[in-house]
Formats: structure tokens, sequence, C-alpha cells
């Protein structure tokens, strides 16, 4: 994945805060955010700031996995209901493959993402811990 | 708008082609449609692929479609759907058709996929997700599926042995399709015994890696019984789309870009799922055939699985279902899938499909989607 400054730091909100949208017009709030609303076509959004925890909805334990994220490897990705309800779609660490569950109550945490090469930049973001 | 008729179809079987390069299966496939038609003057060509950028460096690719079939000088565009490139590219086929603007359109589906390392497939087939909030996490399309594969078992209670059941049949069907990639049978528990690729998802839940390349020759209808004895009346077509990132669709279960193509193919058509003799939808994973099946109309959300267990869908049963193996067996060369479908469905309606077929069969319905049923295209056929 080619990686530039600019791409990483425009997204800085919702990759480093857990920034969503939500929509002006009917309130559905979402993750990534959107700058008009999928669903009823009104096109002003403000930011918001989303609850920090959650819990798991579904989740993968990923084992074949794209180039370049094998160190990772194998990365349990977890879909995640925040405690009003808005999903978010990012790994699940600090667990074991074998303990994930349904309902496991989880925070998101800042950690790296991925490195872009010996001489790229390296990206952090939201990733989601178990709750303790 | 004027109606549209396929009147002549070819394919190369789906393989690992280390000898043949893009121009080498579009002229292949290209000569079996060209022998399928009594004559043949095409005026524009449309290229469903999807990974010609990323995997050759490649764009442009009508041009050198054009050249493989040696009529430099036409028009044509490439268009791209992910994994549902190719149904998408028939129905701008068959616009330009049935706007008037062209009296014959050649539509071919190819991509080569077997040339590099299943990391590198699984980056280029990454790339059908969301590239910010999906992709960047190093989330695969495999482990998008297996999320709602997840979901799907967990709010239907469906079993790990259930969701076995479509892979195997799709082995017996393709091990009749002298076109399918994987003709082997397997059973139950080679599939929940194969190796993971992202939990639930194992690999025989899991469409293979090939080559292909299919063709479709379209015409309007005053001169499509010059061109073939047996022309099959394109009678509906319809898109719909869901959200490019699973986390913002509002219900994971429920296929809206699927339903909602279908919805407009089947207005236009005058049709209704009970209709539909025969269907070639996507299986790219157990998860994806369930959630066509349901979003197509042809079980309530949450039942097709049951349905499957009972038997249904099924060769004889209406309608029946991937008789050429599906993604699963036939193979997934994923931009050119969509040509495949629409030409074995063609296939089936005029009686000549090689693989399993349907006596009789009247009406039939393909159905391609790319992502995860992000972008859908629906194309119901006719005799």
């Amino acid at each position: 994945m080619k990686i530039s400054p600019a791409r990483v730091w425009r997204e800085k909100g919702s990759r480093y805060r857990l920034e969503g949208s939500k929509c002006k017009k009917c309130n559905r709030v979402f993750y990534p955010p959107k700058p008009s609303c999928p669903y009823c076509s009104h096109s002003e959004t403000e930011k918001i700031d989303l609850p920090k925890r959650g819990r798991v909805i579904s989740w993968t334990v990923e084992y074949v996995v794209p180039e370049g994220y094998r160190e990772y490897a194998p990365i349990i990705i977890g879909l995640i209901e925040l405690e009003d309800g808005t999903k978010v779609l990012a790994p699940i660490v600090d667990v074991d493959v074998d303990k994930v569950y349904e309902g496991m109550h989880v925070e998101a945490v800042l950690r790296k993402i991925f490195e872009d090469g010996n001489e790229g930049i390296i990206i952090y973001g939201i990733k989601f811990s178990p709750t303790i | 708008m004027r109606k549209v008729h396929i009147v002549g179809v070819g394919m190369v079987r789906i393989d690992r082609y280390y000898d043949k390069g893009y121009m080498q299966l579009i002229r292949d496939a290209a000569v079996s449609a060209f022998n399928d038609v009594k004559s043949y003057e095409p005026e524009a060509i449309v290229v469903g692929n999807m990974l010609s950028s990323t995997l050759y460096n490649q764009d442009s690719l009508a041009a050198l479609a054009l050249d493989a079939i040696g009529f430099r000088g036409l028009g044509g565009l490439k268009v791209e759907a992910a994994c549902g490139s190719g149904g998408h590219a028939v129905i701008v086929g068959y616009s330009l058709v049935a706007s008037g603007l062209y009296d014959q359109v050649m539509v071919v589906g190819v991509e080569k996929m077997s040339d590099y390392p299943t990391s590198t497939i699984t980056s280029a087939l990454a790339q059908a997700a969301n590239a910010e909030y999906e992709y960047i996490y190093g989330v695969s399309f495999p482990a998008l599926n297996a999320l709602i594969m997840r979901l799907y078992m967990l709010k239907y209670e469906a079993r790990r042995e259930d969701m076995a059941l479509w892979p195997v049949r799709m082995h017996e069907y393709g091990s009749r399709n002298p076109y399918a990639q994987l003709r082997n049978r397997i059973t139950i528990e080679d599939v929940i015994n194969s190796p993971i690729v992202s939990d639930p998802i194992r690999l025989m839940d899991s469409a293979p890696i090939g080559d292909g390349a299919a063709v479709i020759i379209l015409s309007s209808e005053d001169v499509a019984r010059k061109l073939s004895d047996t022309p099959v009346e394109i009678a509906g077509v319809g898109l719909g789309s869901d959200g490019l990132d699973l986390s913002s669709r509002e219900e994971l279960l429920n296929p809206i870009s699927i339903k909602r193509a279908a919805e407009k193919a089947f207005r236009m058509s005058k049709l209704t799922p009970s209709d539909i003799d025969v269907a070639e939808i996507h299986d790219a994973f157990t998860i994806t055939a369930l959630l066509s099946i349901e979003g197509l109309g042809f079980a309530d959300l949450g039942e097709s699985w049951k349905l499957v267990k009972d038997g249904r869908f099924a060769v004889g049963d209406k309608p029946s279902v991937n008789l050429s193996g599906g993604l699963k067996a036939r193979g997934h060369p994923v931009g050119a899938t969509g040509v495949y479908q629409i030409a074995e469905i063609a296939m089936q309606l005029r009686g000549d499909f090689p693989g399993v077929k349907l006596d009789k069969a009247e009406k039939g319905l393909a159905m391609n989607t790319g992502g995860v049923g992000t972008l859908t295209s629906v194309v119901i056929l006719k005799r």
C-alpha cells in the first residue's frame, strides 16, 4: 500500500480520535465519516466524537493477509458496536485468537497500523482492546 | 429503447494459463463467439475487468482487446465494478445497443490472476473494500465476508456443516462443466477440514484463483436473426449499490444492492422471481451465495441455508441455480465472471450448455456483484 503523509493527515480526526459524522437531518451517525447522508441524501453532516467503548458483534481471525501485513498475522478483525450504536471495523488486539466472543467488551486504543517499507511513514490508528 | 439480443457467446475454460496473456485469452474466447454466429461485424467493444491496472500496470484495455480480435479502430472502454465488472460491462454493452447508438457490440470479460502469489492476489482483491478504513488495517476480502458469515451463522443459527453443503453441490456441477476450473468432487468433511483463510471462511468456502475470458455478442432486434438462429433476448437489467465500507451499513445481512438491482430487472422484464427457471448467482463465498439467493427474492432473509439443506435450487428445481458449478467450481476470474454467467444462461435457454443443463428453460437470470454485495448487476434473459 502506497502511503503519503497528506493521505494520513487529512483523515486524522477519524483515524486517531474516532470522529464520526452525524446527518443534520435524520441524525444517523456514520463511521467512517461521510460528507453527505448515504440514507436520507441530506448534503450536510457534522463531525461528532464517538464513544470509545463498545462490544464485539462479529469477528474474524485472518490468516491469509495482504502483502506487507505478514508481521501482524494472524490479524483479528472485529466489527464493534460502540455504546451509541455506531459500528466500527478495526483490528482487535491484546487477546488470544480463540478468546474473542460475541458481546465481548472492548475499548479503543491508539496503535501502529502499518509501516510503508523501511523508508516510508508509519501509520497509527484506532484498534480495540478488551476492556479490563 | 430497442430490444437487445445475445446472438453469440464464447468462453475459454478457466484455468492457470502461464502461456497466455490477456490478448491470447481474449482472442480465444472471441473466436469461440465468432464461431457461434452466422456473421459478425462488431461496431464497439466493452471490456469487463478488475485487476489489469493493479497487477499488470495496464490500462486502455479496450484497445488491447481490439487488437487481440483484429478490430483496431473501433471504439470501446473498460468497465470496473470489482468482482462485478463483467455483469456491469454487459449492461453497458446492452445500453449501447438499446439506445440505438450501435447495432452490434461485443462484450469481453477477461482476468488474469495466476501469474502472482496468493498474497499479491489477496492485496489486489482487497481493493474492492474501503482503502482508508478496511484495507489499511490489512483486512482482506475474505475477512470482510467472514465477518458477515459469522453474523449470519449467529443470527440464523446455521451450523458450520450446513454452510458446507453449497460448495459440495457446486463441485458436483463443476465436475460436469468442461469450462470449469475445478472438476473434482468434494465432501462436507473436505470443506470443514480445509485450511482456514479467515475464520470461519475456509479454502473450500472460497472461489479459486484463475484466468479466464468470455465473450458475448449483442445485437439489435432487427439484425439478430441475421446473426443467429437462436437469439436470446435481454428482457431486463438492473444495477444496485451498498456502502463501500461494512461498518456504515445499517443492516449487514440485508443485501440492498442485490435487491435494488433485482427489482429494477424484474420490473423491466415484467417477471417475478418465481418465473425464473435457471439462474447463475455470485457465490464467491458460501455466504455470498446465501445472500444472493435471498436478495434476488428466491428465499426470505435468513431462510436460504435451510432451503439449500432441503435440496432446493438444485438441478430441476425452479429456479435451478449455478448449474455451471458457480464461482466456487466453474471459477472466478473476477472481472470476467459476470460475462461467463450471462453466456451460460444464454446457453441454458438455447439448450446447448455443455454441462448440467435444464430441459426447456425459458427464463434465466444472472447476478454478479463486486465487493461484499457492494455493486450488483442483474440481467434477465428469455427465449
